[in-house]
């Protein structure tokens, strides 16, 4: 490389130096989320970065809802008519090779767009099957992620965040921090040239892999990206090689928004390890004793981890239950009519289907020479038919089904059972209002039994709360496999569920239908933890006179939301419910 | 021509590798599904793969890929003419299909050629990736995120082994034999039950634990960045070495002995598990079968049973509400105890 090139420092503070790096090598690096609101300091750090980048290098905004045909490209209709040729136009991801895409709102990216991103992020190249055409693009872009997520657990999916190397909040610096004044495009551009003959020395990998683990980074995109990120930092200081300070940088700006857990902790950390976490502590505990560059750039990765990491990982993995749990058999809920669009089929405009007139006229476009040949009507500007025609497809929110799983049992005294019968047909309205559906499982004597499936007739519901009788023993366990295994139906038709059990948690009936309280506790419990484990929202309404740690110890294994009603009346019960449902 | 990753340059991840080798001998144990963390090398070790396969015969030009002496290529449907008795062909390489996300019915199953239809005004079919993908693999990427009306298609199709096309007033039939291997990540959604069954092979990708790996993984990721013809060249040798394994496994699988003893074992192992049907039992015993073909052991012993077990029997388990324990958990333990 060339010695004599006089390179300007790289910035010491954060967004400068991410703005820097990421010039130099956008594609390799991914990106960077940037998570704020829209505002002057957001706006004034994309302006820097798109300074830095040549000036051949596009900058190409993507909406969020913005549909596959415009990012990847698609047949052209205009164009196509026009030429009597297909034509294909551009997707976004296209046009942005070698320069940057903005997602706006990108936390509310759908998991397939993303994933359309991220896999342009990977290989640089797309390959696209559509519309009748077989191409294979380039598309080596850096990602810039806009997002405007408020609570922690809206955040950028995480199979694209993963693959963007950076994470900044450019609202917390000023204007010195978030621009790099000595840098221009020019001296990246030179530092670009020298890039590939950087070399990554074996003791720096070493380095980058010790502290990923002792921070407990699985992930060995993780790592690779932060080797990426110190060859820029190497190129940027003009050297020819890693050291450890570029080491030390590249763990600072890429490690503390993947960390999850901090060194010290890893021994106290024992009673709830995420079970993606697989590093045996022990191992880098001994590592970080007889290692002293290891230390100092664990401390500076340390300082840089967001506060209340632990929080945020429990958002997140409550994000992903909630996730999986919406998300089971199939991604998103297609519903016919209503919601957002997400693109067209083939089909009539029938049952309320709308016709798509583009899409029809797209599908009909190819065939106009031949059915005017064939046609005993050749004088018609347009021929379509039948087969042409396509509507819209939607995509909807998930319908909810919610099933009360209610304790009849003699434990339940006879007045209790009235106020929670009084609850569940006031929320029974409100469901009705909102077109959810119900169920209703009841469990008392030897077993639990279906009441009512899932259902909107609200008459029928009402009747057969009212003639359930209480009275018997609690087969508590019996009651959970019922909801469970409902949950798990509703589930699978693409409805999320939520099963609100209202019990006072006093097991005494095992599933065998034998009266052993302890037996029947355990299986309880166990029957809880399947719940939790096939990741169903849950809110247990704890109905006993007094709140007894029996049913919050179910609640806990159940991961349920749990509720005490001392001395409740089926208004209040309704409400917490409904607060309970919607958090 | 971009290079791609070299199978053999593949740190650890033996189980990953050996069902797509397993994959790659015996086409009939179905598809290989990768699940599991992110950032494992899924999707680098199926692009490698198409590297390492042996090339097979094809008819030149048949969009089909079909062998020589395929009935199908005899109807003529595919346009090869054939030239006295045989149609000429040639050594091509085994088709690796990327089934891309965003990707449109059409060019799934082919679709009207719509180049010909607007300047031509001729109606043609144009083959999609289904018919690309016959004789070879069709590779889906985040598997989980496919959209529901393509997942019905590959169904019908991965079934049948034919793809037949009713659409824009044409009606064709042509194989698409092809083996599945898909992967994606168990948090973004699960799998369709009845996909998930097509799979013969579920592997549990995990990012490696022991450090020396995890550092050996990104040296040779930045060696290939650096310079990727070198490194391809500098791995072809163990590539190659893979390649003929491959090769004398197919010879020997048919005379590769599976004792009643063993045969007896993998049926104890299936019902102590309690999986669906038999299809668990016939996977189990073609994957362990050509496990062993691929070491050039003379029979299937208990040691190939327990190396396949739980990938082959892993997805086919009824979820049991008494036991938390994963999958994976469930077969080793069972396996323990019957084939100690």
């Amino acid at each position: 490389m060339n010695a004599k090139q006089k390179l300007p420092p790289l910035p010491t503070a954060e967004p400068a130096a991410v703005a820097v790096l990421l010039a130099i090598d956008p594609h390799g690096l991914g990106g960077v989320v940037l998570r704020s609101r829209p505002g002057p300091g957001r706006d004034r750090w994309l302006a820097e970065l798109r300074r830095l980048l040549p000036d051949t290098a596009p900058y190409v905004r993507v909406p969020v809802s913005v549909p596959h045909d415009r990012l990847l490209g698609g047949l052209d209709f205009g164009a196509t008519m026009a030429s009597g040729r297909p034509v294909h136009a551009k997707g976004l991801l296209e046009s942005a090779d070698g320069g940057l895409v903005g997602l706006s709102m990108a936390e509310r990216l759908t998991p397939s767009t993303a994933a359309i991103v991220a896999s342009a992020c990977d290989d640089g190249v797309l390959n696209i099957e559509r519309d009748g055409a077989r191409r294979r693009v380039p598309a080596s872009i850096g990602v810039v992620a806009f997002d405007e997520g408020m609570e922690p657990e809206e955040c950028v999916d995480t199979a694209l965040a993963e693959r963007l190397a950076f994470s900044l909040r450019p609202d917390e610096y000023g204007e010195g921090e978030l621009t790099a004044a000595d840098w221009n495009s020019t001296a990246v551009s030179a530092v670009r040239a020298a890039l590939p003959d950087t070399l990554l020395p074996d003791d720096a990998v070493e380095l980058l892999v010790h502290v990923a683990v002792a921070f407990g980074i699985s992930s060995m995109r993780a790592v690779n990206l932060a080797a990426r990120c110190a060859k820029a930092a190497a190129a940027a200081a003009g050297r020819s090689s890693v050291d450890e300070d570029d080491v030390r940088i590249a763990a600072q700006l890429v490690y503390p928004q993947r960390a999850t857990r901090m060194p010290s902790e890893a021994e106290q950390e024992q009673p709830e390890p995420p079970p993606e976490e697989q590093e045996p502590p022990e191992e880098n505990a001994s590592n970080q004793n007889n290692e002293l560059p290891d230390d100092m750039i664990i401390d500076a990765v340390r300082a840089n981890v967001p506060d209340g990491l632990l929080d945020i990982l429990e958002a997140q993995r409550l994000r992903k239950q909630a996730q999986t749990a919406g998300s089971r058999g199939g991604p998103k809920s297609r519903s016919r009519h209503r919601g957002r669009p997400v693109g067209t089929r083939p089909g009539l405009p029938t049952n309320g289907d709308r016709l798509n007139v583009l899409a029809t006229l797209k599908s009909a476009a190819p065939w106009q020479s031949i059915r005017r040949k064939t046609s005993p009507h050749s004088d018609r500007p347009l021929h379509i038919r039948k087969e042409d025609l396509a509507v819209n497809r939607y995509e909807d929110r998930t319908e909810t089904t919610t099933i009360f799983a209610v304790d009849a049992s003699g434990s339940q005294a006879a007045q209790r059972l009235a106020e929670v019968k009084g609850a569940i047909e006031l929320l029974l309205s409100e469901c009705y209002v909102r077109r959810d559906q119900v169920a209703l499982i009841a469990f008392r004597g030897q077993s639990a039994e279906l009441l009512l499936p899932p259902t909107r007739a609200l008459a029928r519901a009402k009747r057969s709360l009212r003639a359930l009788p209480g009275g018997g023993g609690t087969p508590l366990a019996a009651g959970l496999d019922a909801a469970r295994d409902l949950a798990v139906a509703e589930t699978h038709h693409g409805r999320s569920a939520t099963v609100v059990l209202l019990t006072d948690g006093r097991a005494n009936i095992n599933r065998s239908g034998n009266a052993d309280p302890q037996v029947a506790e355990e299986e309880a419990l166990a029957a809880g933890r399947s719940l939790r484990a096939e990741g169903i929202r849950s809110l247990l309404v704890d109905t006993s006179r007094r709140p007894r740690p029996r049913a919050r110890n179910l609640a806990n294994a159940m991961n349920a939301r749990y509720v005490p009603l001392p001395h409740a009346d089926a208004r209040a019960i309704s409400e917490t419910v409904q607060q309970g449902v919607a958090a | 021509m971009v290079k791609v990753f070299p199978f053999s340059a593949i740190v650890g991840q033996d189980d990953m590798k050996l069902a797509m080798m397993i994959a790659a001998v015996d086409r009939s144990v179905g598809g290989v599904l990768l699940f599991g963390d992110r950032g494992t090398g899924k999707s680098t070790a199926v692009r490698a793969l198409a590297g390492l396969l042996p090339k097979m015969r094809a008819c030149v030009g048949c969009p089909y890929s079909c062998a020589p002496a395929s009935d199908f290529c005899d109807t003529a449907q595919c346009g090869v003419e054939a030239r006295g008795d045989a149609r000429k062909n040639r050594l091509t390489e085994v088709p690796v299909v990327d089934l891309p996300l965003g990707v449109t019915e059409d060019r799934v199953v082919g679709a009207l050629d719509i180049e010909k239809a607007l300047v031509h005004g001729e109606k043609s079919f144009d083959p999609g990736l289904l018919a690309r993908a016959n004789r070879g693999f069709l590779y889906i990427d985040e598997v989980n995120l496919l959209e529901d009306h393509i997942v019905d298609l590959l169904l019908d199709v991965a079934a049948s082994g034919e793809n037949l096309v009713e659409r824009e007033g044409m009606s064709v039939r042509h194989p698409a034999r092809f083996v599945l291997i898909g992967s994606g990540n168990p948090e973004e959604g699960e799998l369709r039950p009845q996909l998930l069954d097509r799979f013969g092979l579920v592997v549990d990708v995990r990012t490696p634990t022991e450090i020396a790996e995890r550092i050996e993984v990104i040296r040779r990721r930045d060696k290939f960045e650096r310079d990727p013809a070198g490194f391809c060249r500098k791995w072809s040798r163990q590539d190659g070495r893979l390649r003929s394994r491959i090769v004398r496994a197919r010879e020997n699988l048919e005379s590769v002995p599976i004792s009643d003893e063993i045969l007896g074992k993998a049926a104890e192992v299936c019902i102590a598990l309690g999986t669906d049907g038999s299809r668990g039992e016939l996977t189990l015993m073609r994957a362990a079968r050509a496990h062993a073909a691929l070491n050039g052991d003379a029979e299937v012993t208990l040691d190939h049973l327990r190396d396949v077990a739980e990938m082959a029997l892993g997805h086919r388990l009824r979820r049991d509400p008494l036991d938390e324990s994963s999958a994976g958990a469930r077969v080793r333990r069972v396996v323990g105890d019957i084939l100690a």
